[in-house]
C-alpha cells in the first residue's frame, strides 16, 4: 500500500444504524470509487448499531480489494467498547 | 441476473409481500427481504405479528394467506423491512383440546421455534414489564461474521482437559478484575488466566437464552431475589443468552458470542456447549405459552394418552426429542450452532431422554441419537452425553453411541469419592477407573475416549466443599434443604464447613489435590470444575442453581488464599499435556506385546509387580510404559504412581527401570508446598530407587527416564 496515500474525510453522524446506512455506505463507496482512502471520522458518533458495524467492515474489504485505506478516528469510548467485544476493533487501523 | 421470483406479489397495509420460501424455517435475510417460516402441523391458521423494537403493541399483523402455505408450514417474503428495528412474533389459530393435546389460543404472540435472537431479557437482572404480552421476543438476524481463517479446532478428544464453567460464576465475583463482569466479552479477558492454568477446552453451562426470573422464590435467608442462574431451562434453541453479552443491551450478543470463540481459538481452546434439549421453560400445564406450546403443542412436547404433559426431565415438560419434527429442529440447531459459531462439541444435559420415544420408553436404536452420530455437520464435532435422566433412565456404559458419543461418566465420581475418603470397598471399581473404565465402555468398542472423568460437575459439592462437608447445606436455596444430591461421599475432615484448625485445612488441600491428581492420572477425558483450581467454596451448598451471588460466584482472591492449590492444578495439569503415555485413545493391554520388555500397563502394591500386596484395600500403584505412547518416534517416560489412602504412612516397593533409567519424583501430596510438586521436565531424582514412603492419604507420581 502507498504509504502516502490520500485519505479523504468522512464524518459520521451522531448514529449509524439501519437508518441511514445505506447513504453513508453509498457516501463511502463515492469516495472509493473515486480512488481515494477514507479517514472516517467518528467523534460526532455515539452509537453503532450491528447494521453499521457491517457497513464499515464491508468499507473496509472494499477498499482492501482496490489498494485504498480506510482508517477510523476520534472513537467514542462508548462505541469503541461495542467494537471491541464484537471483535470488530480488531479489522481497522485508527489515527 | 435478477430472479423473476423475487418481486412482490401481494400488499398488505402499505407493506409489500410475497409467498415465502418454506425451508429453511425462521426468518432469514435475503437481500431487500426477510423470508419468515414457521411450521405448525396442527395450526388452521397463522398470523405474522411485528412490532418495533421494545413497543408494546404490533404496528402491524399480516395474516399467512392460503397461497402462503406449503404443507404444514406457513411462510412469507416481506420487502424492504427494516429488520433491525422488528421484533416478531406469531400467532396461532387451531383447536384448544388439551385432551387431544392441542392448547393453541390465538390471543399468545409466540416466539418463533427457530428464533436467532431473542431480546426481552437483554441486561441480566433488570426487571421485564410483566404485563407485556410478548416477553421473549425474537428479532432478525443477520448470520455473517468475519471467522478470516477459524475453524473447530477438532483437538483429537484423549487430549482434551475440559473446564466447565458458567459465564456469570467466573468472572462476577470479587476480584476477577474484568471490565465486563458476567459476560462472554469478559470470558475473553481472562483467556490469559485459562493458557496458564493450562486447559484447552471450556464447557459453558447453557447459554441457550433463558429467564432468569424463571424462579420465582425469595431467600429465606436475607429475602433477596432468587434467579435461574444455571439457565437449564430454554427458552430457545438458536439464540444466545442476550443477558452474558455486554453488548446484549444493543443485541449484540451473537457477534460477541462469535468473537469469544474466535479468541478462545486463537489460542488453542475448544468450545463446548451446554444444550438442554430434554425439556423447555413452558413448564407443565400451569406453565407459560412462551412458544412450543402454542405453535405445535402435541409435536413439541411428549404427552400422556389424555395430553398431560410426561416429566422425565424433572422440570414438568418432556421435548418429544423421537418426534421426526422435534428430532430436525434439535439437529438443525446443532448444525447452526457449528456452522454459525463455530462450536467445538456439545454436552447435552439429561440425554437418556434423547433415547424415549414418543410414549417415553426407552428405544434401542434412537433415531435421534442415530442421527447425529452420522450427522455430516458435526461430523467432528465432540458429543457427550449426560446418560441419565430424571425419569430413573441410567445408560452410564449403555448410551447408544454408534463409537461416537462419549459420556459423563458418573462412577468415576462416585468411586474416586468413595477412594478419596478412605472407603476400603471400592478398590477395584477405582482400578476399573484409572484405565479408562473397560468395564463400561470395552464391550461396544469404544474405548478410553467415551469416558469424560470428573469429580466434581456444576451438579453438587465444589472440590473444597468435597472435602469440608459431610452434607449438603441447601437453606438459602429456599426448599428447605430438600433440594440438591443427598448421597455426595463427602468427607468434611474431622469438622464441617469452615475452620481454623490448620490440622483440618492442611488435610483439606491435601485431598484436593489427591483428588485432581487421580483426575489427571487416569485415562479418559479430564473434566475440571471452574472454581476448583483456586479451592472455590459455595459454603456447602451442593445445588447452587439459584444464587447468583458469592455463593456462585468465584471469588478471585482465593487465588492467593490458596496458592498452593492453583500451583499444584497448574503444574499437573502441564504434566498430564505432556505425556502422552497418560492420554490413551484406545484401552490398556496389559501385555508386553511389542516386546520393550515392560507391559504397557503394570498394577502393583506395596510390593513391586504385586497388586495385591496392599493395606486394607486402601492402597494401590501403577506403571504406566512410555515406550507405548511416542511421540513421532519419541517414547515418552515411564510414569509411576503410588496412592495411598490409608490413614498411616506405607512403604512401597518401586519396579525396577531399564538400565541407565532412574525415578525422579514429579508430586507427593504429602508434603508441604513447593515440594509437593515439581515443574514438568525439572523433576529431582529419587533418592532410593528401591521404595517410597507413601505418606497417609497421599499420592506420590514418579516418572522414570
Amino acid at each position: 500500500m502507498d504509504k502516502a496515500q490520500s485519505l479523504e474525510t468522512y464524518k459520521l453522524d451522531k448514529a449509524l444504524d439501519s437508518f441511514n446506512y445505506q447513504q453513508v455506505q453509498d457516501d463511502i463507496m463515492g469516495i472509493l470509487e473515486r480512488g481515494s482512502g477514507v479517514m472516517i471520522d467518528m467523534s460526532a458518533c455515539n452509537y453503532i448499531s450491528s447494521t453499521g458495524l457491517r457497513v464499515l467492515l464491508c468499507s473496509k474489504k472494499v477498499a482492501a480489494a482496490k489498494g485504498l485505506k480506510i482508517c477510523l478516528s476520534g472513537i467514542s469510548d462508548e462505541v469503541k467498547d461495542i467494537m471491541n467485544v464484537t471483535g470488530f476493533i480488531n479489522f481497522f487501523d485508527y489515527a | 441476473m435478477l430472479r423473476v421470483d423475487l418481486f412482490p406479489t401481494h400488499e398488505y397495509k402499505g407493506l409489500k409481500l410475497r409467498a415465502g420460501r418454506p425451508y429453511p424455517f425462521g426468518a432469514t435475510v435475503i437481500g431487500n427481504m426477510v423470508n419468515f417460516s414457521v411450521y405448525s402441523r396442527y395450526a388452521t391458521d397463522c398470523t405474522l405479528v411485528l412490532f418495533h423494537n421494545r413497543e408494546e403493541k404490533p404496528f402491524i399483523e399480516i395474516p399467512f394467506f392460503r397461497e402462503f402455505r406449503l404443507g404444514n408450514v406457513f411462510s412469507m417474503i416481506i420487502f424492504d423491512l427494516d429488520y433491525e428495528n422488528i421484533e416478531y412474533g406469531f400467532r396461532m389459530d387451531g383447536p384448544f383440546k388439551p385432551e387431544e393435546g392441542h392448547r393453541f389460543d390465538r390471543s399468545k404472540i409466540l416466539l418463533d421455534p427457530y428464533a436467532r435472537l431473542i431480546t426481552g431479557r437483554d441486561v441480566w437482572g433488570q426487571q421485564p414489564n410483566w404485563d407485556s404480552l410478548y416477553q421473549y421476543r425474537a428479532r432478525v438476524l443477520l448470520n455473517d461474521f468475519d471467522w478470516e481463517d477459524d475453524l473447530p479446532l477438532e483437538t483429537p478428544v484423549n487430549d482434551l482437559i475440559v473446564y466447565e464453567m458458567h459465564v456469570r460464576n467466573f468472572t462476577c465475583g470479587a476480584g476477577s478484575g474484568v471490565r465486563h463482569q458476567g459476560t462472554f466479552a469478559g470470558i475473553i479477558e481472562k483467556i490469559p488466566y485459562l493458557n496458564e492454568l493450562g486447559v484447552n477446552c471450556v464447557e459453558l453451562m447453557p447459554i441457550h437464552e433463558f429467564d432468569e426470573f424463571e424462579n420465582k422464590r425469595t431467600s429465606p435467608i436475607n429475602g433477596s431475589q432468587l434467579y435461574n442462574l444455571w439457565g437449564y431451562s430454554n427458552v430457545g434453541f438458536f439464540a444466545p443468552k442476550a443477558a452474558y453479552a455486554a453488548s446484549g443491551r444493543f443485541a449484540m450478543q451473537a457477534d460477541e458470542l462469535k468473537n469469544m470463540v474466535k479468541q478462545l481459538h486463537r489460542n488453542g481452546i475448544e468450545v463446548i456447549l451446554d444444550v438442554v434439549f430434554n425439556h423447555t421453560a413452558e413448564g407443565n400445564e400451569q406453565g407459560p405459552y412462551i412458544s412450543y406450546r402454542g405453535i405445535d403443542n402435541k409435536t413439541y412436547y411428549m404427552l400422556t394418552p389424555d395430553g398431560h404433559y410426561y416429566n422425565f426431565s424433572g422440570c414438568g415438560n418432556t421435548m418429544n426429542c423421537n418426534n421426526p419434527n422435534v428430532r430436525d429442529m434439535i439437529v438443525e440447531s446443532l448444525r447452526y450452532w457449528v456452522t454459525n459459531y463455530h462450536i467445538d462439541g456439545f454436552r447435552f444435559d439429561l440425554a437418556a431422554i434423547l433415547g424415549r420415544d414418543q410414549n417415553g420408553n426407552p428405544m434401542s436404536n434412537p433415531p435421534l441419537l442415530e442421527s447425529l452420530a452420522h450427522d455430516p455437520i458435526l461430523g467432528k464435532t465432540k458429543l457427550i452425553a449426560e446418560a441419565w435422566d430424571a425419569g430413573g433412565l441410567y445408560q452410564v456404559g449403555s448410551f447408544p453411541s454408534w463409537g461416537r458419543w462419549a459420556e459423563w461418566n458418573g462412577k468415576f465420581r462416585d468411586s474416586m469419592r468413595r477412594f478419596l475418603k478412605s472407603d476400603d470397598q471400592v478398590l477395584s471399581d477405582v482400578k476399573e477407573r484409572i484405565i479408562g473404565s473397560p468395564d463400561l465402555y470395552a464391550s461396544q468398542g469404544r474405548g478410553i475416549k467415551a469416558s469424560v472423568n470428573f469429580i466434581t460437575a456444576h451438579d453438587g459439592f465444589t472440590m473444597m466443599d468435597l472435602v469440608s462437608y459431610n452434607s449438603k447445606h441447601n437453606e438459602d436455596n429456599g426448599e428447605d434443604n430438600r433440594d440438591g444430591e443427598n448421597n455426595n461421599n463427602s468427607w468434611n475432615c474431622g469438622c464441617e464447613g469452615k475452620t481454623d484448625n490448620p490440622v483440618i485445612n492442611e488435610l483439606r488441600h491435601r485431598q484436593v489435590k489427591n483428588a485432581i491428581t487421580m483426575l489427571m492420572v487416569s485415562q479418559g477425558i479430564p473434566m475440571i470444575l471452574s472454581g476448583d483450581e483456586m479451592g472455590n467454596s459455595q459454603q456447602g451448598n451442593n445445588n447452587a442453581y439459584c444464587q447468583d451471588n458469592e455463593i456462585a460466584w468465584l471469588d478471585w482472591n482465593d487465588l492467593q488464599k490458596n496458592a498452593d492449590i492453583f500451583r499444584y492444578f497448574k503444574k499437573i495439569i502441564k504434566f498430564r499435556r505432556m505425556h502422552k503415555v497418560l492420554r490413551y485413545e484406545d484401552n490398556l493391554r496389559h501385555q508386553d506385546y511389542l516386546g520393550y520388555g515392560y507391559p504397557d500397563f503394570s498394577w502393583h502394591g506395596v510390593k513391586a509387580w504385586q497388586p495385591e500386596s496392599g493395606h486394607d484395600n486402601l492402597t494401590l500403584a501403577f506403571m504406566l510404559n512410555g515406550q507405548y505412547a511416542k511421540n513421532d518416534g519419541v517414547p515418552d517416560d515411564f510414569i509411576y504412581v503410588a496412592m495411598n489412602m490409608h490413614w498411616e504412612m506405607h512403604g512401597f516397593e518401586l519396579p525396577k527401570l531399564p538400565q541407565g533409567m532412574a525415578w525422579h519424583v514429579f508430586a507427593n501430596t504429602g508434603i508441604q508446598t513447593p515440594y509437593d510438586i515439581f515443574e514438568p521436565g525439572e523433576e529431582p531424582v529419587v533418592e532410593n530407587q528401591n521404595e517410597v514412603l507413601v505418606g497417609p492419604r497421599s499420592i506420590i507420581i514418579l516418572v522414570g527416564r
